[in-house]
């Protein structure tokens, strides 16, 4: 466990602000030159409850929310006191204090809320003697009469964050810029008074001896701090798309409203439809048209969306989709991630459909690999889906400005002009041969637009005909079908010659153990891999983002580097290896699984105890909540 | 030089240019409404000056979905019950295409009704036709959601215990800015109110009664009806709401026992279309958003540019 790394945690109700706040401070410590990486724990409830937001950061890269935290702002959570008869709170008071403690670190900083936490509540979870134990530093404060003295009730927020950077020795300066930035008049001055008196207050009345102190680092480029769902929706904006349908539903929303707020500055349509077949319909029906659109969902939606999608993929229309998997089957867990809608993204549909599936593992991925979805999609004509989780969909981290200063890509892929339609194949009676197979280059069939001159055609989700009629002979229908179906290899090797990269490689070379993960998981992964060979362990791990068509080779190549692999994945049913199973068709007995579906993600030390319990030789059982699912003939 | 040159092109058409010149030939059975629509459909378009390429038909699935297989326009034969969400986002990629969405009353009453209820709330610009034959007609004969009250069908032997879905009334209630209906067996209306329901600016149901000889013999659509407009008996303003909901009420009630009434019974000019009530809040471009595609001058807006709230 590095020593330099802060990892704070803020801990109240939801709707007391945690989010906004936590957003503030992470930005500060990326100004102040560190490497951030948020993370956020809600339940699926609108206001109270237990909420928290952990914020690690650190002067070198961090990729996960790494294991258990060092310092702890709770709040208090107001909603608890809340009057009205019929609502039970209990005594939910001091819940972002208790709640909080198991996973804080040995030496690690309490503050609580006076104000809104009692003394004999914290007496009764025998606080003292706890942090007697565990080497605890607690400072009670009261945030509350804090702030209600120089504004109002809510602002304690920042009365917390004062008193942080009092007791990590951090420069206000940062915070001061940020608050100047989201606030004016009466409410910025009042939050700037709480700010500095709380932080004063901190240092002139508390001696403290602990050694935790904010890290120290530097940029060499400008950083912009931002989520998942984020990059999913900058990747579609430069990838073109304009036009998205959707339906909300927790996590896909985010990405709903991302691309919905900056639509109409950017000339684009979002529509928010009755249900989300209608979405998806949506989506395929401007795609049609010549739009580049999307629609996506979570995996409740996205089950409805199996029937545009097939139509999609029939009628050879360009369209992307999101699919952000949280906890299932059914509603399952709103708020928690999982990674168990993989073999539903890949295999949804009735027939012999195919479609192309991207799961990327973190942040630039995301970005990037949303713009390679809107490129595939237009030039091969097939839909291709974005498989994130609400992990990814909701974490911050830092990422190079830079890294986004691209050119958006408009073009309408394998789309022809009316010029082009001119010298294009048409039957006796004019109709455009949409679908012809004779003369498919890398087995596209490109296509017209309605509206233009010369390009009618019947686009239909029956087996048809070159210009679209419904059609059963067979011939015709085993060319039409072959030509569908081998656009995947098209695809594959396109990506393999021009996006290699997809796949991500960390660790010791030369290792003959591996660890291979898909999606959110890679952060956790690629930390716990690093740490075993910084402790003399010999590991190497590979993040696969194809799902399909699968990277058959590259992933062949790692196995037979290995004597052994540990495949990690946030599911029960390890679908991910047995996708590696189905695609390579052997390695049943190399490959061992970690599964975790408790609705919270991976933390670096799970997978590394995974690892010391897959290679003992005794019975052993991982401590924590995950599984081994052991190796055929194991 | 724009991407579409079929769209607004000034000349004669003839109607026979929406007869695809070979294959395939109508696979309807004889003496099928269907025909009816397709001939009204044919003669229409020409009437109000479209070229067959400026039309897109979106249809749905069941004898009526193959409208657009017999009509030679740009066609989308989508599935069951979904051509409406396809045929809205066609009109909104490019308002200047003529959408026209069809298909039948299993299609778009039963499967398809929750997306025929919001589409006729947010009066989309587009044109739905239901050839209403009150059955499933291509997996052969079971009882639809219009089907009568006590009609037999292999799938309810002792008589349908429902009642039947009042479609006009549903349309007008869900928010429909234009709602008819016509019978293929009267030609004359049903090219005037097919040409009616095209020009109207907003959502234009009309609801065809069309029969099907092979499943629903008993079905009323046989004989003769009444044109509302034309009879002395039932006058009323086709712009009021109150009193065409009630005539339709009256229409719905009759049509089950004895006369069959058709007509316009409600035509709103008035009340804007969805797409320009979203132009006014500021949600759709005023140029056609598949245009901007083929321009070379256009500037695309990049996600570079927003990264500033994020540093
Ligand atoms: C999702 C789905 N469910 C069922 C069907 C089978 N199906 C095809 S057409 C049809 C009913 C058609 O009835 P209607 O819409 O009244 O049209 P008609 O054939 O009478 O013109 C059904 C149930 C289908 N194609 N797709
Ligand atoms: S089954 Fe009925 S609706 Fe279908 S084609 Fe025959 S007559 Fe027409």
């Amino acid at each position: 466990m590095s020593d330099d790394e802060l990892i704070w945690r803020i801990a109240g109700g939801s709707g007391d602000g945690i989010d906004s706040t936590s957003q503030n401070f992470a930005k500060a410590l990326m100004r102040s030159g560190l490497d951030v990486f948020t993370h956020r724990h809600y339940p699926s409830r609108i206001r109270g409850g237990h909420t928290y937001v952990e914020i690690r950061a650190a002067a070198d890269e961090v990729q996960s929310r790494g294991d258990g935290y060092n310092f702890l702002l709770s709040l208090g959570d107001s909603f608890a006191r809340n009057p009205q008869e019929e609502a039970y709170y209990g005594n939910e008071e001091i819940k972002p204090l208790s709640e909080n403690l198991d996973e804080l670190r040995e030496g690690g900083i309490i503050v609580y809320d006076e104000g809104l936490i009692s003394e004999e509540d914290v007496e009764a979870i025998n606080l003292e003697e706890r942090a007697e134990e565990n080497d605890w530093h607690v400072f009670p404060m009261d945030l509350r009469g804090l702030a209600k003295e120089h504004g109002r009730e809510v602002m304690r927020n920042t009365a917390g964050v004062g008193v942080t950077a009092a007791l990590l020795d951090m420069d206000l300066e940062h915070i001061e810029n940020l608050m100047s930035d989201a606030m004016s008049d009466d409410i910025l001055e009042a939050n700037l008074e709480i700010l500095h008196e709380a932080y004063e207050t901190v240092n002139e009345e508390y001696e403290f001896e602990h050694d935790l102190r904010v890290p120290t680092g530097e940029h060499e480029t400008e950083q912009a701090l931002l989520s998942g769902s984020n990059a999913i929706a900058y990747g579609a904006i430069d990838g073109g798309c304009r036009f998205i349908a959707g339906y909300p539903m927790t996590p896909w929303t985010d990405v709903f409203t991302i691309l919905t707020q900056n639509f109409p500055e950017m000339g684009g349509i979002s529509e928010q439809v009755e249900d989300e077949i209608a979405a998806a319909a949506l989506a395929v029906g401007a795609s049609h048209a010549g739009v580049k659109a999307m629609s996506g969902s979570s995996g409740g939606g996205f089950a409805l969306m199996s029937e545009p999608l097939g139509l999609a993929e029939m009628t050879e229309t360009p369209l992307v989709l999101v699919e952000s998997m949280r906890a299932g089957p059914s509603t399952g867990l709103p708020t928690k991630p999982e990674q168990a809608d993989l073999e539903f993204v890949l295999y949804t549909s009735q027939g012999d459909s195919s479609r192309v599936v991207f799961a990327p593992g973190n942040i630039e991925e995301a970005y990037e690999q949303t713009r390679l979805a809107f490129d595939i999609a237009w030039e091969y004509q097939i839909p291709t889906i974005i498989i994130y989780d609400q992990k990814l969909s909701g974490e911050n981290k830092n990422v190079d400005v830079e890294f986004f200063d691209r050119e958006p890509e408009p073009g309408l892929g394998s789309t022809l002009t009316e010029e082009e339609l001119k010298e294009a194949a048409h039957d006796v009676s004019g109709k455009f041969k949409r679908f012809n197979y004779e003369d498919a280059e890398n087995n596209v069939a490109p296509r017209s637009l309605p509206g233009q001159k010369g390009g009618r055609y019947l686009a239909t989700g029956n087996e048809h005909s070159p210009v679209g009629h419904i059609e059963e002979d067979p011939d015709n229908r085993v060319a039409q079908m072959t030509r569908r179906v081998e656009k995947l290899e098209s695809i594959r090797e396109e990506l393999d010659e021009e996006h290699p990269s997809n796949q991500t490689y960390f660790g010791d070379e030369t290792a003959d153990y591996g660890i291979i993960t898909w999606g959110s998981s890679h952060g956790a992964v690629a930390e716990a891999v690093e740490r075993l060979n910084d402790d003399g362990h010999s590991v190497k791990g590979i993040t696969v983002s194809d799902m399909m068509p699968f990277p058959e080779q590259e992933v062949t190549e790692f196995i037979e580097s290995v004597d052994e692999a540990m495949v990690v994945e946030m599911n029960a049913t390890a679908q991910f290896r047995g996708l590696i199973q189905k695609e390579l068709g052997r390695f049943g007995e190399k490959l061992t699984s970690l599964l975790k579906y408790n609705g919270n993600p991976f933390e670096p030390a799970e997978v590394v105890e995974g690892y010391e319990v897959n290679l003992a030789e005794d019975d052993r059982e991982p401590t924590a909540q995950v599984r081994i699912e052991p190796a055929a003939g194991d | 030089m724009s991407a579409f040159n079929a769209i607004g092109e000034e000349r004669e058409i003839d109607r026979d240019e929406f007869t695809p010149g070979v294959e395939p030939q109508p696979t309807w059975c004889p003496g099928c409404g269907d025909f009816g629509v397709l001939k009204s459909l044919k003669q229409a378009l020409p009437e109000v000056g479209r070229t067959p390429e400026e039309v897109l038909t979106v249809t749905g699935i069941g004898c009526s979905g193959k409208l657009n297989s017999y009509l030679d326009t740009y066609g989308f034969h989508t599935i069951h019950g979904r051509s409406l969400p396809v045929a809205r986002a066609a009109k909104l990629a490019n308002p200047e295409l003529e959408v026209i969405a069809a298909g039948g009353d299993g299609d778009g009453y039963g499967i398809g009704g929750n997306h025929w209820i919001h589409t006729a709330r947010e009066n989309h610009d587009i044109t739905y036709i239901v050839f209403n034959n009150e059955i499933f007609g291509l997996t052969k004969g079971q009882t639809s959601p219009t089907s009568p009250k006590g009609h037999k069908s292999k799938t309810q032997p002792s008589g349908s215990a429902k009642t039947p879905l009042r479609p006009l009334s549903m349309s007008l209630n869900a928010g429909a800015s234009y709602v008819a209906r016509t019978a293929a067996v009267n030609p004359n209306q049903a090219k005037e109110i097919i040409a009616e329901a095209i020009e109207h600016d907003g959502f234009a149901h009309v609801d065809f009664l069309t029969q099907c000889p092979t499943w629903n013999k008993d079905a009323r659509q046989y004989v003769p009806y009444i044109d509302v407009q034309e009879s002395d008996d039932y006058d009323f303003d086709i712009h009021d709401r109150r009193e065409a909901a009630e005539m339709m009420h009256e229409t719905e009630d009759v049509l089950k026992d004895g006369t069959v009434l058709t007509g316009r019974y409600y035509v709103d000019d008035d009340r804007p279309s969805y797409q320009q009530e979203k132009t006014a809040v500021g949600e759709m471009p005023d140029e056609p958003l598949a245009e901007r595609y083929f321009d070379d001058d256009a500037e695309w807006e990049r996600s570079y540019d927003l990264l500033e709230r994020h540093t």
